[in-house]
């Protein structure tokens, strides 16, 4: 397993150059998950050089080599959003989180695969091709960060940054056996991020342990003036996640655990359920009666936004165009249909019918609603427990190619991870045990900035499973 | 008349911000195409809007002027639609909750009455990009230098029932934000834009006619000329009995033809898909702000005015003139500050100088005549050192060559003849050499007098002290 302490005690014996090289040697060798679009070759040699000079390796992640999702600007670096649209955009600035890693001493290695403009459950919507699971290479690693955590899942790179807009880093992070978090709204800034559904989207990191996955936590944080949705919330104490003597009262929804659940998922929980509960933590069984409109919601909404979103890529500014065309209409319309695939025009289709006038009132203000009592009830049970914990998947990782005709099974898979984005927690998601190739996962979702208690639990869960080896 | 109109006006208008609304690019207008410019107000991927907080405050301060309502709580939105120059596809805007809404502007009517005319809306939104179809043969081409410039968009009432109550509330709309100072709003140079609504009925109907939308006029002679072929039109229509084909449609005007041309029909009118802008939380109006606007000490026009009718007894068309421009106010207060005849400074100012100025298309800020050698001029008037119609020829000179007006005056031996004994000779020459006319003077040709000044005028090059001529000359006549 390749984790950030690996990494450090090898650049404290070769230097960070030499790591640096082997790193992006070994990605090009072994990189038969079709992870990486694009690598930073040059550049982060130029800067593990730069590093090495400066010789000031107190920096957090310093030498840390981090995958980054095509979907975060890396300035002078492509940004494809795994779209045939921006094939050859390259990005004029940098994200405010590869500014934080950057001076955090990080390297940014390269960018990789994930569903068009992040939408996908499986990695199958990239125009770049499939990413494959690390864990059994004919089977999807989930998405859309499939590409971020495949990578981290293969031992190309110790962290990586997906983004989470439904469930897009829990879920691969789910599917790899690797750790996912997303951050409560607010605590990371989107600014680089291509936004999908702003008002869902997150930055979170994967990582092969709950240790890496608070240092790069750590680093990405903060409120950012470049954007308004982030919040000032002061960052507790990370020093002291471990060893946790809080006992906590941790909620369950029995109704949300039917038979539709993967019975091995199923089998899992419980068992990390009742392993809390020895070491003195509380469950409560809460409960849930809205289930059935969570997936709804999401897929109002998240298509509203992501079809203004992504009305900006018309080939008229940046992007790859459609020559030839005779009027703008034309340019806009011929670009569009070439560049995006399947799946964002789907989804585009459906932002742009609920938010048409007559619609709207009937389904995008419903669902504002709606989003508005889910989130008032979830937080509500925050009053009686400090987390509520989930499997993260309703299913196991799937064959590439078997599921990617039914579209409700994939929207589906999504509904243990979407009430967070719905209702702006935060959640991570943890690897359990071992079943075939694959590993069971829990979610643990945390009340708004407390994504301590989500740690210091999530410690403990690593502790009882043993951690990935 | 047995129809009354009725008009509503949406007017956008340029904010002279230091950089544009959501980003750090400069607003300054006349550069290179494409060089203020970001990856914000480009629309790049994953870049987000900031608020500029000045908007706000500029906003904040029409909304007092115009005592308008303030939302406490307002949020943005995206209106959604394809359009080149808008680098997005979205602009953001405010829909459902404007920052200020129910204000009034008035507006002094022909009868010197005073009309208050309704502001629905006041809302904060971004400008566009330019396309240009004349530039390159084979492309259009788009300066995004302006895309991401704050507007404000003005929503009236349908408040206005003719074209020239239209355009008076418009000057007074823009003298307002030129006296706030922010925004220039000259509709020439495109800094302001106004769409029109308007419907005609007859006098006696209670239902409103159909609402016609115009747009494309670049000035606002042209809002007024427009609303005028446009409810003549639609007057026509009723008269014949084809009220039915006034439709609910947007008609454009064209400038050269002076008519309104169908541009699009209310079914080809764009769905924008409002929702609510995600990348801006919805926010206060905290009370900090609102402390600060209402700190900021300003004379709007109509207070400006009424003082100066009372304060320098003026006709309250004159103080309208005077207040029209924050400029023209400051430079006659500045007249005032050397000589004390406000009437007489109003005068000049108005019938003059003004005149000069738009003989040249000249504003006050770029003359020569500065407000001290206007008070000099005036001056040597009151003084009778030079009488008025020199003083006409007077002006002129200063304000073609800059020079003072003492020094003018001494150069070309304008000083006026006030001395009696001079006076005297020169208007006995004039009564030897007519001896006609004032032998018939003597016999009841009063009107004769008048001649007599003249050609004492004459004489003089028009440097005779006339109301000492005139007692003179009235002396000397009773005396032939």
């Amino acid at each position: 397993m390749m984790k950030i302490s690996d990494v450090k005690d090898r650049i404290d014996k070769e230097g960070i150059v030499p790591i640096v090289r082997s790193v992006i040697k070994n990605i090009k060798e072994n990189d038969v998950y079709n992870s990486f679009l694009e690598l930073n070759e040059k550049n982060a040699i130029k800067q593990a050089e730069k590093l090495s000079d400066e010789g000031n390796n107190d920096k957090p992640l310093y030498g840390v080599p981090v995958a980054v999702k095509d979907n975060i600007a890396v300035k002078n670096m492509k940004m494809t959003c795994g779209s045939k649209i921006l094939q050859d955009y390259i990005s004029p600035y940098n994200a405010t989180v590869i500014e934080k890693l950057k001076k955090a001493g990080a390297i940014i290695i390269g960018k990789t695969n994930m569903d068009e403009f992040a939408m996908g459950t499986s990695n199958e919507h990239s125009a770049f091709g499939p990413v494959k699971n690390p864990l059994n290479k004919e089977y999807v690693p989930g998405g859309s960060s499939g590409g971020s955590a495949a990578s981290v899942a293969g031992n190309l790179v110790p962290v990586s940054l997906g983004s989470d807009t439904g469930g897009s880093v829990r879920q691969p992070a789910a599917f790899t056996g690797t750790y996912g978090l997303k951050p409560t709204y607010g605590r990371v800034s989107r600014y680089g991020l291509t936004a999908f559904a702003s008002s869902l989207d997150q930055i979170g990191p994967i990582t092969n342990s709950m240790d890496d996955l608070v240092s790069l936590y750590s680093v990405i944080t903060g409120k950012d003036k470049k954007d308004s949705t982030t919040v000032d919330m002061h960052l507790d104490d990370l020093n002291k996640l471990k060893n946790n003597d809080k006992k906590y009262k941790i909620g369950i929804f029995k109704s949300m655990l039917d038979d539709d659940i993967n019975i091995k998922i199923k089998e899992d929980y419980y068992k990390i359920l009742k392993n809390l509960q020895k070491k003195g933590h509380k469950l409560v069984e809460l409960d849930f009666d809205k289930k059935d409109y969570i997936v709804p919601i999401y897929q109002i909404i998240a298509p509203a936004e992501a079809s203004s979103n992504l009305a900006r890529f018309d080939g008229i500014r940046y992007g790859t165009r459609k020559e030839g065309t005779r009027s703008k209409e034309e340019l806009v319309s011929k670009t569009r249909n070439l560049g995006f695939g399947e799946e964002v025009k789907r989804r585009c289709l459906v932002g742009t019918f609920v938010l048409s006038s007559g619609y709207a009132e009937k389904y995008y203000k419903k669902a504002l609603i709606a989003r508005k009592m889910i989130k008032k009830e979830l937080e509500s049970k925050f009053d009686s427990v400090d987390i509520i914990a989930t499997p993260t998947t309703p299913n196991l990782p799937f064959k590439i190619g078997e599921k990617v005709e039914n579209i409700l099974y994939m929207y589906k898979s999504d509904l243990f991870t979407i009430p967070a984005n719905l209702s702006g927690l935060p959640a991570l998601s943890i690897p359990l045990y071992k079943t075939g190739d694959f590993y069971t996962s829990v979610q643990l979702m945390g009340n708004s900035f407390k994504e301590i208690d989500l740690f210091k639990l999530g410690y403990e869960v690593e502790k009882i499973t043993g951690g990935k080896k | 008349m047995k129809y009354k109109s009725i008009i509503g006006l949406e007017i956008h208008t340029q904010l002279k911000t230091k950089t544009k609304a959501f980003c750090n690019c400069k607003v300054e207008f006349g550069q290179k195409p494409n060089t203020n410019i970001c990856p914000v107000c480009m629309g790049h991927p994953g870049s987000l809007p900031v608020v500029n907080e000045k908007m706000i405050e500029y906003a904040l301060l029409l909304g007092r002027a115009t005592n308008s309502k303030i939302n406490d709580k307002t949020k943005f939105d995206r209106k959604n639609y394809f359009y080149p120059d808008i680098p997005k596809n979205y602009q953001i805007t405010q829909y459902d909750y404007p920052i200020c809404y129910d204000g009034n502007i008035k507006i002094l009517l022909e009868d010197n009455n005073m009309k208050d005319i309704g502001i629905t809306r006041i809302h904060m939104e971004e400008d566009t990009g330019k396309v240009f179809h004349d530039k390159d043969d084979n492309n259009s081409l788009i300066d995004y230098n302006r895309a991401g410039v704050p507007l404000l968009e003005i929503v009236t009432e349908p408040d206005l029932r003719t074209p020239s109550e239209a355009y008076k509330f418009l000057n007074e709309l823009k003298s307002i934000l030129r006296y706030l100072d922010i925004s220039d709003a000259n509709m020439e140079k495109g800094e302001l834009r106004v769409d029109v609504n308007v419907s005609v009925m007859k006098k006696e109907d209670e239902e409103f006619g159909t609402k016609v939308e115009l747009k494309n006029m670049n000035s606002f002679k042209a809002v007024k000329k427009a609303l005028e072929y446009e409810i003549d039109r639609q007057i026509e229509l009723i008269k014949k009995g084809k009220k039915e084909k006034i439709k609910q449609e947007t008609r454009m005007w064209l400038e050269d033809k002076e008519k309104t041309k169908i541009m699009r029909t209310k079914e080809e009118a764009a769905d924008y898909r409002y929702f609510p802008e995600p990348d801006i939380p919805a926010f206060h109006i905290n009370n900090d702000i609102i402390e600060k606007i209402e700190n900021i000490d300003f004379e709007l026009p109509l207070q400006k005015r009424q003082r100066f009718s009372k304060e320098y007894n003026l006709s309250d068309y004159d103080s309208s003139i005077l207040t029209s421009e924050i400029d023209l106010a400051h430079y006659f207060e500045k007249v005032l500050e050397k000589f004390d005849d406000g009437k007489a400074a109003a005068n000049w100012i108005i019938n003059e100088l003004l005149n000069l100025m738009n003989e040249d298309g000249k504003e006050i800020k770029e003359i020569d005549v500065t407000p001290q050698k206007l008070a000099s001029i005036l001056k040597l008037i009151d003084q009778d050192k030079i009488s008025g119609k020199i003083g006409k020829k007077l002006l002129k000179e200063v304000y073609n060559s800059g020079k003072k007006p003492e020094d003018i005056v001494d150069e070309k031996g304008w000083s006026q003849v006030s001395d009696s004994d001079e006076l005297e000779n020169i208007i006995k020459e004039v009564l030897e050499e007519n001896n006609d006319a004032v032998e018939r003077y003597k016999n009841g040709e009063d009107k004769l007098f008048g001649f007599f000044m003249g050609q004492i005028m004459k004489k003089t090059k028009g440097k005779a002290n006339p109301k000492k001529t005139n007692q003179l000359l009235r002396k000397l006549l009773k005396n032939q």
